[in-house]
């Protein structure tokens, strides 16, 4: 199979495999605590190499913004590498450079994450610094200006000239009726242009504080040293009183599917999405998202899942398909389908099929060996997890921005294990339901509908 | 989920420097290994994770499609995971499945590469089914139809992203007839017209062991490692298709427009590059990373995005392929800001040629350097792609604590010096795609 054709519609689930005795859990790698200003700490253990990265995530983004300012989480995001009281604008950057480390930042819907890979022996200069970052900046208005500019490359670059971009952007904004999460993470356009320096330091005075950020922090260090120097910086940054509790409109219950056709002349492979409005991961009850993770997987997770099998398989009616969950959210998230149509399929006819195989599937059940073979290589995938603390540093900063807790995190493989096909099925009925779903065409402009 | 990334590092990151090792990590143990029957392999044991990473890689890769045949190896590389031995493709899946190993393939113009890992406690018959695959390929005649509707979609896709068009049109003006010159995916007529027959001659034309790097790290011994290679690789032929010759890389200076309505413009643009075996490479290598070297801190990126606001990320970086070397780079400005991104990297380009970098700008591009170095080497299946590599480059197994000191070796003479025979203002041709406001095709 060529992967590549994927088109990117949706972040590929990379079907990480494997097993069995040697199960020494990622876990035992982890120690948390919380500083006294409220400040939540991670440190994830691994003593190969001498080098770490140190990241501290903000439960602040994109959703988190006040109507009509879209991107100013984001913006904000670039604004951070500019100057402070005491770094000139760049230096951050320049100073990890300078010491042979990396550093970046990336923004979603929940969170704002900043981070840097350096030699282990860094860590202190690097908490110096970003603990600086979170109090202390200061912005030009020639500095806001050309960032504004670069942003609007950005949204050019990821959005604007890429089709499958603008119809996954029109998608989600139809997906969810009343949240934020139906506004893009790099803002609309129109709203982007407007960002000022005052929409900037509000969101920044309103987030960024000790008590609203986590610290994770993994590879070549022990959890003395991290409480010791987190301690001396971050614990010395006072906690925002005024923090805002985290508050998101919410969706009414949805009754009505919705339908869009997008068209376009970059169009090369027009294809069908169709995405659900259904529950995220909660922390103390994340049985429901592991069933319907399983469910993405039964049915998309690659050639021998059923939609595979038999669109792609038995009829050839399509030359890719897939299912995707992603379970950690603050909010409700989205279960999505995705088929593109083999030569001479219409999107008529790749929806019908889909639904068949849909329907097919509720009546034949799970294939208990397919679902054996998934959690197998679902409890492999912890044994090769260890390889790369850094992802599982991303894994606990995710969770902990997105209403999860450690435990949560910890607990997310052993249940995944015990979901039975019933309570599969029973969530892919109860859930995957017309009226909360969009169904999108993405097409050329001159083909015709029906 | 959306994530936005500051700087997307080394996005076309052919990015050259292979390289290695330790200096502050000093601990990684790099032994030769030779299996009874005459395979020899890079390996690194790491006990602490039951599970290797296996690295093979075969020199050639899709430049030794045969004549009309463009796209046959690309497109038995995609058939690799579609069946083996006596199973067909779902059932091949449920194999690897079951051993929850994972086996991948990719192939570009210098070489095929197969990356494998497995867990300890059946690594047996995980490397069973990998020597299936690779040895006993199926191409059944319904797996080749499915897997080539997909490369024949991407094909479609291809021909309207501006990304790629860029792409296509650069190599074939730097290499021209070469297979460096071509789409290794092929066109949509070559691949509709591949049979199995090119199928298994595609798969002999590649898989031999004349061109055959290995490495592996993780939870194997030297006297394991050496019978695994025996078992999994004893079989494969001797030799192969014969190696294509040298490129003749050849680009004159100029701008080449190529009409696409989308709202931002997207720029490869370069010259000829430096084999990665000239003297000078460290230095031109030093000097790039301060022109454009996927940091904040570039001149490039330091111009055109710090400064004046044209673009979100603008690289450069040295591609010194087996048969050819260019230097390139790459951005995407919107349509009414890409004449001007092209004048601010000509003139850089321009002033970097004739004045060299500052004694300052050096010092922080060493220390970078060499203190990233040993941030590579972050597990098993990533020092395995980098140690295969240094054998395909033709480095020693010790370069891993030689090469930052080579880095601190090169002055600042010779930075200045490699920087004006290096970089050819002159011949620095720019292909553009998009509607660039007052940007035309010319010399």
């Amino acid at each position: 199979m060529i992967r590549r054709i994927v088109l990117s519609a949706i972040a590929l689930t990379a079907l990480i495999s494997a097993p069995l005795r040697a199960e020494q859990q990622a876990e035992d790698m982890v120690t948390a605590f919380t500083l006294e200003n409220g400040m939540e700490v991670v440190v994830i253990e691994d003593h190969r190499a001498p080098v770490v990265q140190h990241m501290v995530w903000y439960r602040a983004g994109s959703a988190d913004e006040p109507p009509g300012q879209s991107g100013v989480a984001h913006f904000l995001e670039h604004l951070l590498f500019k100057g402070t009281d005491t770094l000139a604008p760049g230096e951050l950057s320049a100073t990890v450079a300078a010491n042979g480390g990396r550093d970046n930042a990336f923004t979603s819907y929940d969170y704002t994450a900043y981070f840097q890979r350096i030699a282990a022996d860094r860590l202190e200069l690097m908490m110096k610094m970003e603990s600086d970052r979170m109090v202390n900046i200061r912005l030009s208005e020639e500095e806001i200006a050309t960032e504004r500019e670069v942003i609007l490359e950005e949204r050019n670059q990821r959005t604007d000239n890429d089709p499958r971009a603008l119809f996954r952007e029109q998608l989600r904004a139809a997906q969810y009726l009343n949240h934020r999460y139906g506004q893009p993470v790099i803002g609309w356009r129109h709203e982007m242009e407007t960002l000022d320096r005052e929409d900037a330091l509000s969101f920044y005075k309103t987030y960024y504080a000790p008590n609203n950020a986590i610290l994770v922090v993994s590879g070549d260090v022990t959890p003395e040293e991290v409480r010791t120097l987190a301690e001396k910086y971050y614990g010395a940054i006072p906690a925002n009183p005024d923090l805002p509790e985290r508050f998101r409109s919410q969706d009414p219950p949805q009754t009505a599917a919705r339908r869009m056709t997008y068209r376009d002349p970059r169009v090369a492979q027009p294809y069908v999405q169709r995405s659900y409005l259904v529950p995220e991961r909660d922390s103390g009850a994340q049985e429901t998202a592991a069933a319907l993770y399983l469910l993405s997987e039964l049915l998309g997770g690659g050639n021998t899942s059923y939609l595979a099998n038999a669109l792609q398989f038995d009829q050839q009616t399509a030359v890719y398909t897939g299912a995707f969950y992603s379970g950690v959210s603050l909010d409700k998230t989205n279960f999505t389908f995705l088929i593109v149509p083999a030569q001479g399929v219409s999107l008529q006819e790749a929806e019908d099929a889909l639904d068949e195989t849909f329907r097919q599937f509720l009546q034949d059940g799970v294939d208990q060996e397919q679902l054996d073979r998934i959690k197998l290589q679902l409890r492999a995938s912890e044994i090769y997890a260890r390889d790369n603390v850094d992802r599982i540093a991303n894994r606990y900063g995710r969770a902990l921005t997105s209403g999860l807790t450690v435990e949560d995190v910890q607990d997310w493989p052993k249940i995944l294990q015990s979901v039975t096909a019933d309570e599969i099925l029973a969530v892919a009925r109860e859930f995957l339901r017309p009226e909360v779903s969009v169904t999108g065409w993405m097409m050329r402009p001159e083909e015709v509908t029906q | 989920m959306t994530v936005l990334t500051t700087i997307r590092a080394g996005l076309l990151s052919c990015l050259a420097l292979v390289s290695s090792v330790l200096s502050a990590a000093a601990e990684i143990d790099i032994k030769e290994v030779t299996s009874p029957g005459g395979i020899t392999a890079w390996l690194v044991e790491d006990h602490s994770i039951p599970f290797a990473a296996l690295e093979l890689r075969f020199r050639g890769g899709t430049s030794l499609d045969a004549p009309g045949k463009r796209g046959a190896i690309h497109l038995m590389t995609g058939l690799l995971e579609e069946g083996s031995g006596d199973m067909r493709a779902q059932e091949y899946t449920k194999a690897l499945e079951s051993l929850a190993a994972s086996f991948s393939y990719d192939a570009d113009k210098e070489s095929l590469s197969v990356s494998a890992r497995f867990l300890t406690e059946n690594r047996n018959a995980a490397v069973d089914l990998l020597r299936q695959t690779l040895l006993e390929p199926r191409f059944d005649q319904d797996a080749l139809d499915r897997v080539r509707a997909q490369v024949l979609s991407g094909l479609r896709s291809d021909e309207k992203d501006p990304d790629s068009i860029a792409g296509s049109a650069f190599a074939r003006m730097a290499f021209g007839d070469h297979p460096y010159g071509s789409d290794e995916t092929g066109t949509m007529e070559s691949v509709s017209a591949l049979n199995r027959q090119d199928m298994f001659e595609a798969h002999a034309a590649v898989f031999a062991r004349d061109r055959l790097y290995v490495s592996a790290v993780g939870d194997i011994t030297e006297e394991e490692l050496g019978t695994l290679l025996d078992l999994l690789l004893g079989d494969l032929p001797e030799t192969g298709a014969p190696q294509p010759g040298p490129a003749d890389v050849s680009i004159a200076g100029g701008t080449t427009v190529i009409d696409f309505d989308t709202p931002q413009s997207v720029a490869l643009f370069g010259h000829i590059g430096l084999d990665r075996h000239d003297p000078r490479f460290f230095a031109a290598y030093i000097m790039n990373q301060i022109l454009g070297g996927g940091s904040f801190e570039s001149r490039l990126m330091n111009e055109v995005r710090e400064k004046r606001g044209l673009t979100y990320g603008v690289y450069s970086y040295l591609v010194p392929r087996d048969l050819g070397a260019v230097y390139m780079g790459s951005l995407a400005s919107a349509n009414t800001k890409m004449a001007e991104a092209v004048e601010v990297i000509r003139a850089e380009w321009t002033r970097m040629a004739t004045e060299g970098v500052t004694e300052k700008e050096l010092q922080d591009a060493k220390t970078y350097l060499t203190g990233a170095y040993p941030l590579r080497f972050d597990g098993n299946g990533r020092i395995a792609s980098i140690l295969v590599g240094m054998q395909m480059d033709d480095l020693p197994i010790d370069y891993v604590v030689t090469r930052n000191d080579k880095i601190n070796a090169v002055t600042l003479e010779e930075i200045k010096q490699v920087a004006s025979e290096v970089l050819l203002p002159e011949n620095l041709h720019f292909v553009v795609v998009g509607r660039p406001e007052g940007l035309k095709t010319g010399g």
